[in-house]
């Protein structure tokens, strides 16, 4: 099950956050810092699973924006990476130019 | 006068030329004040303007909780423009935690009776989000209802709202039972991943459903063939693959219907086969189908080929260069490796590979993969590249890697020399990291290893020359030199190089040790034990020694002190002692602790037959968890009571010397068979009045021997029972020497005594057990 969706540009700045289990919205601002940073730490030939608590986190990098998935155990790594991409994909349709803009959309 | 409002866009313009943070902020207070007022005014026409501002607000972290009536309000309103922004401003700033959001469940329930689709989307999607358990009570009767409509827009949010609410109410799930198996029949294949999502979650929550829906597993097979195998699609199609989200969701289902379901898997052994042959592997897309597949025919019953065919595609997923497929395949190889061991073999020297990896996440699966790996006929050139990963690895991994190495070495060591050459490597590359009893079992081991003495004490005293650093590597090294010392300075051993050792040499190394302020006080208590054992060992004068041991006899270290100053005294006033206790110590049984070591060594100076039979007995008394028969054991191993004890023994356990009181109980014969005689002698100390001491004697009269004689005892729940060890476990033929045992209970209640023993032993070839009850016990044994 999908426990959050995040999308972060490279000064770690949360553009969009979704949570689909409720978090505090102190303790959301913790874990978003952790996140991107073990995030941002990565370099390219590192795979894109991240072991984090008891998630798993999925991200993908998109010029200036990291889009990061956190799911728990019983979720299949490689179709959250495909899904990561698709949405990217649909909002680049729906909205032209996605990256540079903040997308208001409602998941 | 009235200001009136801008629009959205304008707010994001203004918002956007702000330069500074500070400017930003200002811009945005004003902004929220002019809609506070606003919403104070209530202006019906603008009002979803200023919520739309608001929310916008609201998304860059401002606090927007003043809106939330507006929300129910614009919600209410029979505009769709209104609707919509006073949906989502729900949707956002409404949650489980404010009472608010109770209000709005009329309205969805209006909402959703409507007939106008995009309302009803609109309430459906809210109530996906943010319901709570009591909307979604109320409101499951109506989703059920729409679940069944024409028209797929309104049908795929039906169903994932019906997803949110079994995941918030368990108990409505047989609402939604009946409608999924009509629901399956759906070609829009949003609807349809729905469904599947929904029957996965009710499965999950109630073994009742999951027996319910095994009978549509013909049809999930089917839908899943049609999609593999119809062509290019265009609608459905990524990177070639026809709906990676749908089939990847049907491999899952099929995985929990599967599972433990005999008849369920063979049906799907087929479709499974094919899926992995057939599928696409360049792009991502078909990788991950590809693994779903592979970790459905890994749960549920297949047949053996296909397991063979999906380890074979996790090897696959080894070679490829993309490191997110690499990971995945460790994974699950990780989780195969226990059930299906000789196929993941095949693939071990791709794993090996992966430890190179620069990769954290990658290299720590590697590990643990190669580490479940190990068997005997591999175990050597596993453990050599396990020791170069342990030079190069990240210090997180290192003592996992470590204790890994030694486990698969103490399992599988072909050798013993190379089981200590493995184990001192490893000491010396990472001994900082190992766990604790790696230094116990290493001494256990040399010192089982009679034949490698000479060897270990060799290779132990170079690699503590060039470094004295590592903690565990020392204790060893100055436990073997302390034992071993003369086998050092003999001179020569074939295994290794001719090391020629002065005495003094050894000597100034071990007070090195002792000197440096790297040494823990545990290694330095080692190192003056093993310059105390020298002592006996070397055949020069011991001033050295003698200094060394009365200068440490003021040491600030009370454990160093002490042993400083006992040693003093072996040298002063037990000198003709010192020989006897510093002499060579027995094996130590496996399982003994550091004290037990200790305590044997300082008891060596009894007879070492004496501490031969007490040892297969001590480890039946160490098990406290034996309950056999209710018999409890002592947990120290107690000196024996024979007269063989001389009166100088050094008892480190307080135990009560029983010397045969004063007999005012009279003896209780109990057992007579063969020849074996077993005589019960009480004693009432007179200071304990709970405690009864009973010593069990045994005398054999026949002409043959008794062997492994073993007693034991049970009493009722409300006594406490020790068994002390027995004199010996040979009852000697012809009236020879009597075994004993010495019996403690403690009776506080003072209830009346019952004891059961049971004897096990061989007699004339045959081993006999005995079971009875002790009756006529005397009244002043428990009085």
């Amino acid at each position: 099950m999908i426990k959050f969706f995040l999308m972060v540009n490279k000064q770690g700045q949360t553009r969009l956050s979704k949570y689909y289990e409720h978090v505090e919205i102190n303790k959301r601002t913790l874990l978003e810092t952790e996140v991107i940073k073990s995030c941002l730490s990565r370099s390219n030939e590192q795979c894109s699973f991240i072991e984090f608590k008891d998630f798993k986190l999925i991200y993908r990098q998109y010029a200036a924006l990291f889009i990061v998935v956190g799911v728990n155990d019983t979720e299949n790594e490689m179709a959250i990476y495909e899904f990561i991409h698709n949405f990217v994909e649909v909002l680049d349709e729906y909205f032209s130019r996605v990256l540079r803009s903040v997308p208001c959309v409602q998941l | 006068m009235v200001v009136p409002s801008s629009k959205l866009q304008d707010l994001i313009e203004e918002i956007r030329g702000a330069k500074t943070q500070a400017q930003e902020r200002e811009v945005i207070q004003k902004e929220c004040a002019h809609i506070r007022a606003s919403f104070r005014d209530g202006d019906p026409l603008h009002r979803h303007r200023q919520l739309a501002k608001l929310l916008y607000v609201h998304m860059l972290g401002y606090p927007a909780h003043f809106g939330q009536m507006e929300c129910l309000k614009l919600i209410a309103s029979p505009r769709f423009t209104d609707k919509r922004v006073g949906y989502l401003g729900a949707m956002l700033l409404l949650d489980e935690r404010q009472d608010a959001h109770l209000l709005i469940t009329n309205s969805i329930k209006n909402d959703l009776s409507q007939g106008i689709q995009a309302v009803q989307g609109l309430a459906l999607c809210t109530l996906s989000t943010v319901g709570s358990a009591e909307m979604c009570r109320d409101l499951a009767t109506e989703v059920e209802k729409l679940l069944l409509q024409p028209g797929p827009y309104v049908r795929k949010k039906a169903v994932l709202t019906a997803v949110h609410i079994i995941r918030k109410v368990p108990e409505l799930s047989n609402i939604f039972l009946p409608p999924c198996a009509q629901l399956l029949h759906e070609r829009h294949h949003g609807v349809l991943l729905g469904t599947i999502t929904l029957i996965t979650e009710l499965c999950e929550r109630s073994p009742a459903a999951l027996k319910h829906f095994r009978k549509v597993v013909p049809q999930l097979v089917q839908i899943l063939w049609t999609l593999v195998t119809t062509g290019y699609s265009t609608e459905h199609s990524i990177s070639g693959v026809s709906d990676p989200f749908l089939q990847v969701q049907i491999l899952r289902l099929l995985r929990i219907l599967g599972r433990n379901h005999e008849e369920s898997s063979e049906t799907m052994n087929d479709l499974l086969a094919q899926v992995a042959t057939n599928t696409d592997t360049s792009r991502n897309a078909g990788n991950a189908v590809l693994f779903e597949t592979v970790l459905t025919i890994m749960d549920i019953r297949s047949v053996a080929g296909l397991r063979v065919l999906a380890v074979n595609i996790l090897g696959r997923f080894l070679l490829n260069s993309d490191k997110n497929i690499r990971y995945v395949a460790l994974t699950s190889l990780l989780r195969v490796v226990q059930s299906d061991h000789s196929a993941v073999q095949r693939h071990r020297p791709t794993v090996v590979e992966c430890l190179r990896e620069p990769d954290a996440s990658l290299s720590r699966r590697a590990l643990e993969l190669s580490l479940a790996l190990v068997n005997s006929s591999n175990v050597r050139a596993m453990t050599q590249e396990l020791q170069s990963f342990l030079e190069s690895c990240p210090p997180d991994l290192r003592a996992d890697c470590a204790s890994g190495i030694l486990l698969a070495a103490e399992r599988f060591a072909p050798t013993k020399r190379w089981h200590i050459d493995t184990i001192l490597r490893v000491l010396t590359m990472a001994g900082t990291h190992v766990r604790d009893d790696a230094v116990a079992n290493l001494t256990q081991l040399i010192g089982g290893a009679q034949e490698l003495h000479a060897y270990s004490v060799r290779r132990l005293y170079s690699a503590l020359a060039e470094d004295i650093s590592q903690q565990p590597l020392v204790q060893v090294a100055a436990w073997c030199i302390g034992e071993y010392g003369d086998l050092l300075l003999e001179g020569s051993c074939e295994e290794t190089e001719p090391l020629q050792v002065e005495e003094e040499e050894v000597l100034a190394l071990l007070e090195k040790v002792l000197q440096s302020h790297m040494s823990l006080p545990a290694t330095r208590g080692y190192a003056l034990t093993a310059l105390m054992k020298l002592s006996t060992r070397l055949r020069g004068d011991n001033n050295r020694i003698r200094q060394v041991v009365s200068v440490y006899g003021s040491c600030l270290d009370v454990e160093l002190q002490q042993r400083a100053v006992e040693y003093n005294a072996l040298f002063q006033k037990y000198d003709y002692m010192r020989a006897a206790i510093l002499e060579k110590m027995p094996l130590v049984e496996r399982g003994g602790t550091q004290d037990e070591e200790a305590k044997e060594s300082k008891e060596a100076q009894h007879s070492e037959a004496a501490v031969i039979p007490t040892e297969p007995q001590t480890s039946k008394l160490l098990d406290l968890l034996d309950l056999l028969d209710g018999t409890s054991g002592a947990a120290q191993p107690p000196p024996p009571l024979e007269p063989s004890s001389e009166g100088t023994s050094v008892h480190l356990l307080d135990l009560p010397c029983v010397s045969p009181a004063p007999a005012s109980i009279p003896n209780l014969k109990v057992f007579e068979r063969e020849g074996l005689q077993l005589t019960l002698s009480f004693v009432r100390p007179p200071g304990t009045p709970a405690l009864l001491l009973i010593m069990v004697t045994a005398i054999n009269t026949s002409e043959a021997d008794v062997t492994h004689f073993v007693c034991q005892a049970a009493v009722p729940k409300s006594f406490q029972l020790q068994l002390q060890a027995p004199s010996g476990d040979t009852v000697p033929a012809q009236g020879g020497l009597p075994m004993t045992q010495l019996l403690r209970i403690l009776n506080p209640k003072k209830a009346p005594l019952r004891l059961k023993l049971r004897l096990t032993y061989n007699h004339f070839g045959q081993s006999v057990q005995e079971i009875f009850e002790v009756n006529n016990l005397p009244v002043e044994t428990w009085q």
